[in-house]
C-alpha cells in the first residue's frame, strides 16, 4: 500500500510541478500585484484596496462586467435550449451514419480557431456581407445594416458567433447523454400514454442534469472570460459596447503597463466566475446524492 | 465523474485566466545600470550578429540589413518580428530581459527610460554631429529627467521620418470639377460638400481601430494652438487638452459624420479595409501619412494627389502630424557601438537613405544639407518630400495625439471618437473623456 502510494505521488510529481509552476505561483504572484502599483518592470508600491476600489469607480470597468453578464444569454442560454432541441433530433436518426455525419458538423466550429471564425462572422456582419444580402433576399432590407458598427447591435452580434461556437458543443454532449438514459424509463413512459413533450420533460431533461449543469458551468466562464471573439471583431467597440474584462484586462497589462491593476482586475474576474459556477456546481452534486 | 472532471477543468481556466499577466512578468529578470562605456564611432572589424525587433509587414529593416552586410560583411543580422500589437506589448520585458535585442521598434517609450532600460544616445550626438540635424525633428525622440518627452536626453532615432496629409483621388476630383487641393478648410469642406451632393463617398475612413484619429488631429490642429498640444502630447506637467480650439475640431468631426461624409459603417471599417477601399477606388479623400504613398500610386497611379491637410485659411502655416518610425538601442545591448554606427549610416549613408526613401516613402532624416534620394518627378513620394519641406518651414511639426501616453489611445481615444462619429456624443464631450483619461493615466 505504501508502496502504491509512494508511486503515485512520484507519478504525479511532474504534473504538480508544471501546475505549481505556471498556475499555483502566478495566481499567488497576481494576487500580490493586485495590491500592488506597478508598471510591470520597475519598484512596485503597496497600494492596498485601491486597485479593487479603482475597478468600481471606473465605468468603462463596471461596463465590461456587465457586458460578459450580457453574453451569458448568448453562451449559455442560447446553447444549452438549441443545443437540447437538436440533441432530442440527433438522438432520433436511425441512421448511424447520418447521425454520425451530422454530429460532426455540429462539433465544427469547436474545432475551428475561434480567431478565424471572427473574422469570418465579421465578413457576414459587414454592410455587404451575406447577414445583409439575405436580409435583402427576403425583402427586409431596411434592417440591412453594418451590425458589428451599431451601438446597440455589436454586443448581440458577437454574442451569436458565441452561441454558433457552443451549439454544436452542447447538443453533442447533451446526445451523448441521452444515449446512456436507460431506455425502460422511456418504455414506461409511453405504457403510460406520455407524449413526445412529456417524455422530454419527464425523463430526458431530469437524466442530463449531470450534463447540463457542466455546460452551465463551461459556456459561462466562456461568456465571463470571452476574449478571441471580441478582439478579433470589435476590438471591445464601438464606444465600449462589447468591451469585456478580458479585453480590459489585456489593455490594462500589455498596452498601459498597469500590472498591478490588471491582476487586480484578473483575481476580481475569478471571483466573479466562481459565484456564477459554485452554486450550480454545489446544487448539481447535491441533487445528485 | 463527468462534473468532478469538468469542475478540475475549470479550476484549472480561472486560475490560468487570473495569471496570465502575472506569469508574463514573473518570468523577467530587473534591469542592470545603464551601461557607462565610452563612445567609439568605428565599427569592429570582428565578426558579429545585430538582433534587430521589429514588427511584421515593414520590410525596411531588411533591405537596410542587406546593404549593410553588403558594404559590411563582417556584419550580419537576425532580423526577429511580431505583429506591431504584440511588439508593443512585450517591449518593456523584451528590454529587461537578459536576452535583449541591439535594436527595436518602439512607437511608445513609456515608462522605459524611467526604468533604466534605454541606450542615452546623447554621448554620440557629438561623436557623430548629429547637432546638425533638425532638432524639431528629434525633440519627440528626447525625454527628460522627469520623463517629460520633448527635451532632455536623446533615446531614439528614425528609421525614417513620416508625415501625414491628405490622399486624394483625381479621377473623383474630375468628375467633381475640382481641379486643384484646397487650400483653406472652407475649400475642404466645399469639396466635401460636392462629393456628397454627386453621391461620391467624401472621406474613406475606419475607426474600428480608432484611424479617423488622422482626420480628427488634422482638424484640432487646424484650430487649436501646436505648441499647447505639443506640450499635452509630451506630458509637460499642466497641460490640458481641454481647448477650445480641441473642442472646435471635435465638433468639427461630429458635424462630418452628421453630414454623411464618412462611410456609413465606418466604426465596423479598420485600418487595412479602409486604405483598400480607398486604392480601390472609394472616396474622394483619405487622411493617411506617406507611409502609404507607394501603395495609392501603385493604385491609382497618375489619378491621385497628396498634400497637407489645409490651414484655416489660405496661406496660413501648415501643422500636420509627423512622427520618426522610431527605434531605440536597449540599455542591454551587447552591440552598442556597432549599432548606433548602423543607426548613423542609415542617416547619412546615401544608398541607406535611398533605401528608406524607396521602401517608406518617408524622409530619411539626418543633416537637412544632406542631398535628398532620388525620386520620381510627379510621384506621391515626391508630394511627400515637398510636403515635409514645407512644414519645416512652417515649423508645423506635431507628434500624434495617441502617442501622449501608453494606454490614451485604446483607453479613451478609440471609444470616444467611436461615439463622435457615431453621432452619440459632442465635441466637448470628446475632449473632456480623452483630458479625463489623460489625467487619471499620469496621476494627475
Amino acid at each position: 500500500m505504501k508502496r502504491n502510494n509512494l508511486l503515485g505521488a512520484l507519478i504525479s510529481m511532474p504534473a504538480v510541478l508544471i501546475y505549481s509552476l505556471f498556475v499555483i505561483y502566478p495566481l499567488i504572484s497576481a494576487f500580490r500585484y493586485s495590491f500592488t502599483s506597478w508598471d510591470g518592470i520597475g519598484a512596485k508600491e503597496f497600494v492596498g484596496l485601491a486597485n479593487y476600489i479603482q475597478i468600481f469607480q471606473s465605468p468603462e470597468l463596471v461596463a465590461s462586467i456587465k457586458n460578459s453578464l450580457s453574453l451569458i444569454v448568448f453562451f449559455s442560454v442560447f446553447p444549452i435550449f438549441f443545443g437540447l432541441l437538436l440533441a432530442n433530433f440527433i438522438v432520433r436518426i436511425r441512421t448511424q451514419k447520418i447521425r454520425s455525419i451530422t454530429q460532426v458538423i455540429l462539433f465544427f466550429p469547436q474545432i475551428l480557431p475561434l480567431a478565424a471564425s471572427g473574422i469570418a462572422w465579421s465578413w457576414m456582419y459587414a454592410k455587404n456581407g451575406l447577414v445583409n444580402q439575405f436580409l435583402t433576399a427576403v425583402g427586409l432590407e431596411k434592417f440591412a445594416q453594418s451590425w458589428l458598427a451599431g451601438f446597440s447591435t455589436a454586443l448581440p452580434a458577437v454574442g451569436i458567433i458565441g452561441a454558433w461556437v457552443l451549439t454544436g458543443f452542447c447538443a453533442v454532449l447533451l446526445a451523448t447523454g441521452i444515449s446512456k438514459i436507460d431506455s425502460s424509463l422511456y418504455e414506461a413512459a409511453r405504457i403510460d400514454g406520455a407524449n413526445w413533450w412529456s417524455e422530454f420533460r419527464n425523463v430526458t431533461i431530469p437524466g442530463l442534469r449531470q450534463e447540463i449543469s457542466v455546460l452551465i458551468t463551461v459556456t459561462t466562464i466562456a461568456a465571463l472570460s470571452s476574449f478571441d471573439i471580441i478582439y478579433v471583431t470589435t476590438l471591445g467597440g464601438p464606444g465600449s459596447s462589447t468591451l469585456v474584462p478580458g479585453i480590459s484586462i489585456y489593455r490594462l497589462a500589455f498596452t498601459q503597463s498597469s500590472v498591478g491593476l490588471a491582476s487586480a482586475f484578473g483575481i476580481l474576474l475569478m471571483v466573479i466566475v466562481l459565484i456564477a459556477i459554485v452554486p450550480i456546481q454545489f446544487y448539481s452534486r447535491r441533487s445528485d446524492q | 465523474m463527468l462534473s468532478k472532471l469538468n469542475v478540475s477543468k475549470v479550476g484549472l481556466k480561472l486560475i490560468a485566466l487570473g495569471s496570465v499577466a502575472a506569469l508574463a512578468v514573473s518570468l523577467i529578470s530587473l534591469p542592470t545600470a545603464a551601461n557607462a562605456e565610452s563612445v567609439a564611432t568605428t565599427l569592429t572589424k570582428n565578426k558579429i550578429t545585430l538582433v534587430i525587433a521589429d514588427e511584421t509587414g515593414f520590410p525596411l529593416t531588411d533591405k537596410l540589413a542587406e546593404e549593410f552586410t553588403k558594404q559590411h560583411p563582417n556584419v550580419k543580422f537576425k532580423i526577429n518580428r511580431d505583429s506591431f500589437a504584440n511588439l508593443t506589448a512585450n517591449s518593456p520585458r523584451l528590454l529587461a530581459s537578459n536576452n535583449a535585442p541591439d535594436l527595436i521598434r518602439l512607437p511608445t517609450i513609456g515608462d522605459t527610460v524611467k526604468n533604466k532600460l534605454l541606450l542615452n544616445l546623447d554621448p554620440y550626438v557629438k561623436a557623430y554631429g548629429w547637432d546638425k540635424w533638425s532638432a524639431a525633428q528629434l525633440s519627440g525622440l528626447r525625454v527628460n529627467s522627469k520623463n517629460v518627452r520633448g527635451s532632455g536626453n536623446l533615446y531614439q532615432l528614425g528609421l525614417g521620418y513620416s508625415i501625414t496629409g491628405v490622399f486624394m483621388n483625381l479621377n473623383h476630383a474630375k468628375t467633381l470639377g475640382i481641379t486643384a487641393p484646397p487650400e483653406s478648410l472652407a475649400e475642404f469642406e466645399a469639396d466635401l460638400a460636392k462629393a456628397k451632393a454627386a453621391n461620391i463617398l467624401p472621406i474613406m475612413a475606419g475607426d474600428k481601430d480608432g484611424v479617423v484619429n488622422f482626420a480628427v488631429q488634422a482638424l484640432i490642429n487646424t484650430y487649436g494652438d501646436r505648441q499647447k498640444l505639443s506640450d499635452w502630447i509630451y506630458n509637460v506637467p499642466g497641460a490640458t487638452y481641454n481647448t477650445p480650439g480641441a473642442i472646435k475640431g471635435a465638433d468639427k468631426i461630429r458635424e462630418w459624420a452628421d453630414k454623411g461624409y464618412f462611410p456609413e459603417d465606418i466604426n465596423a471599417i479598420d485600418y487595412f479595409t479602409f486604405i483598400t477601399r480607398f486604392q480601390n477606388g472609394e472616396g474622394l479623400f483619405e487622411f493617411n501619412g506617406n507611409w502609404e504613398a507607394a501603395n495609392v500610386q501603385a493604385k491609382l497611379g497618375a489619378n491621385s494627389k497628396f498634400f497637407l491637410f489645409p490651414s484655416l485659411n489660405k496661406g496660413g502655416k501648415h501643422v500636420a502630424m509627423g512622427a520618426a518610425n522610431s527605434f531605440s538601442v536597449p540599455a542591454k545591448s551587447k552591440n552598442k557601438t556597432a549599432i548606433v554606427y548602423f543607426l548613423n549610416w542609415i542617416h547619412t549613408n546615401a544608398a541607406a537613405r535611398q533605401i528608406t526613401l524607396d521602401v517608406t516613402g518617408a524622409t530619411p532624416g539626418g543633416d537637412p544639407k544632406t542631398a535628398l534620394p532620388k525620386v520620381a518627378a510627379g510621384s506621391l513620394i515626391e508630394d511627400g518630400l515637398k510636403m515635409a519641406a514645407q512644414l519645416s518651414k512652417d515649423n508645423g511639426y506635431i507628434d500624434f495625439m495617441a502617442n501622449a501616453t501608453a494606454g490614451i489611445y485604446a483607453n479613451a481615444i478609440i471609444p470616444q471618437s467611436q461615439l463622435l462619429v457615431g453621432s452619440k456624443i459632442t465635441g466637448k464631450d470628446f475632449v473632456t473623456a480623452v483630458q479625463e483619461s489623460y489625467a487619471k493615466e499620469l496621476g494627475r
